[in-house]
């Protein structure tokens, strides 16, 4: 933390991130036509996503077994079609349980 | 329909977008608490950035004092999907559409608020999407505030319950897709192992998460895109589902 501004880092997080949208919007008329670059920016969103649940959703909890079942749970809800607020809430309400049993 | 009732429509779709955002924000202003966020600056932090995985990857790389450097390839890396979403949103526009528009529509851009302004009827109209962007945001960044004040106060199974509803938000993004497009399932369940292999494997594991976390994603969608390509006409008839 020492040296960084949380300032510099948040002016720097709004710019990029938003960039990024306004950029295909603005510069892009037609299509991307290289099918790799196409096809690697469609996997970038699940990928990324997945790398950072897993097993990170273990060390957020007291118990990691309860970030599993979290995890567990919300894969389950996720896979029958639940949005993404009342998958939230499941993995919250399983974490929230099971600490109360196991803590 | 008129502009003014596109405006109001937005709106009304905006509200159910900011409750599930008010929740999922909350868990953020825990993790931006632990980068050294004061309430006011989360914020405006999330009042003007609005992405989860962005935002929680940017705090947790605060939180261990991380280069800007690095802080800028984690924005790129964790919000790479909003180039395709923009990229498709771009087609949803009336041609004559002007450059102001364009860029304000393109910052209000969410996964969520994508979802919708892809499906409005024909053209999109800006101002439908501005009415959902208007409504939604302030509830996403109130989340974040409250999260970094009460993050602290609440009990610890509390928080410790609350903290996963992030993750919960990434697996109901992730697991739809994955039922529907086999190749992504495969992508995501090499990127669950590899990613848990990662975090204990000697050399690998004294990588900063955030550095994991970019040259995982790196990786395995290359290798993703290398092995199973991905054809822009299933995307599209994707997108119309979500």
């Amino acid at each position: 933390m020492t040296e960084h501004s949380t300032l510099l880092y948040i002016i720097l997080m709004i710019l990029t991130t938003n960039l990024i949208r306004v950029l295909p919007l603005t510069l892009i008329r037609g299509k991307i036509k290289n099918k790799f670059l196409q096809s690697f920016l469609y996997y970038v969103p699940y990928v990324t996503l997945a790398v950072m649940t897993f097993p990170a959703i273990m060390d957020a909890t007291q118990i990691p077994i309860a970030g599993l079942a979290a995890l567990i749970a919300g894969i389950i809800a996720a896979y029958f079609g639940l949005g993404l607020f009342p998958v939230s809430i499941i993995c919250c309400l399983i974490v929230f349980v099971l600490e109360t049993f196991m803590v | 329909m008129s502009r003014n009732n596109a405006l109001l429509k937005g709106m009304r779709d905006g509200i159910p977008i900011g409750l599930g955002y008010f929740a999922v924000s909350f868990s953020l202003g825990i993790m931006a608490k632990k980068g050294g966020l004061t309430a006011l600056e989360g914020f405006i932090a999330s009042f003007f950035t609005r992405a989860s995985a962005g935002e929680y990857g940017v705090y947790s790389l605060v939180a261990l004092g991380a280069s800007y450097i690095e802080v800028f390839i984690m924005c790129l890396i964790t919000n790479a999907r909003y180039l395709l979403m923009s990229t498709a949103l771009s087609q949803k526009f009336d041609p004559s559409t002007s450059l102001f528009k364009r860029i304000l529509v393109g910052c209000c851009v969410t996964d969520e608020i994508f979802g919708i302004s892809i499906g409005f009827p024909g053209y999109l109209d800006p101002t439908y999407t501005y009415g959902a962007a208007l409504v939604s945001s302030p509830m996403w960044a109130a989340g974040t505030a409250c999260g970094i004040i009460a993050g602290t106060v609440l009990p610890v199974r509390a928080v410790s319950a609350l903290s996963v509803a992030l993750y919960g938000m990434f697996l109901a993004i992730i697991v739809p897709p994955s039922k529907r497009n086999k190749a992504v399932m495969i992508a995501v369940l090499c990127s669950f192992a590899l990613s848990f292999i990662c975090s204990y494997a000697p050399l690998v594991s004294s990588l900063s998460a955030g550095t994991r976390t970019i040259i995982l994603t790196i990786v395995i969608s290359a290798a993703a895109a290398l092995i199973k390509p991905h054809v822009p006409e299933d995307e599209e008839k994707e997108a119309s589902h979500d």
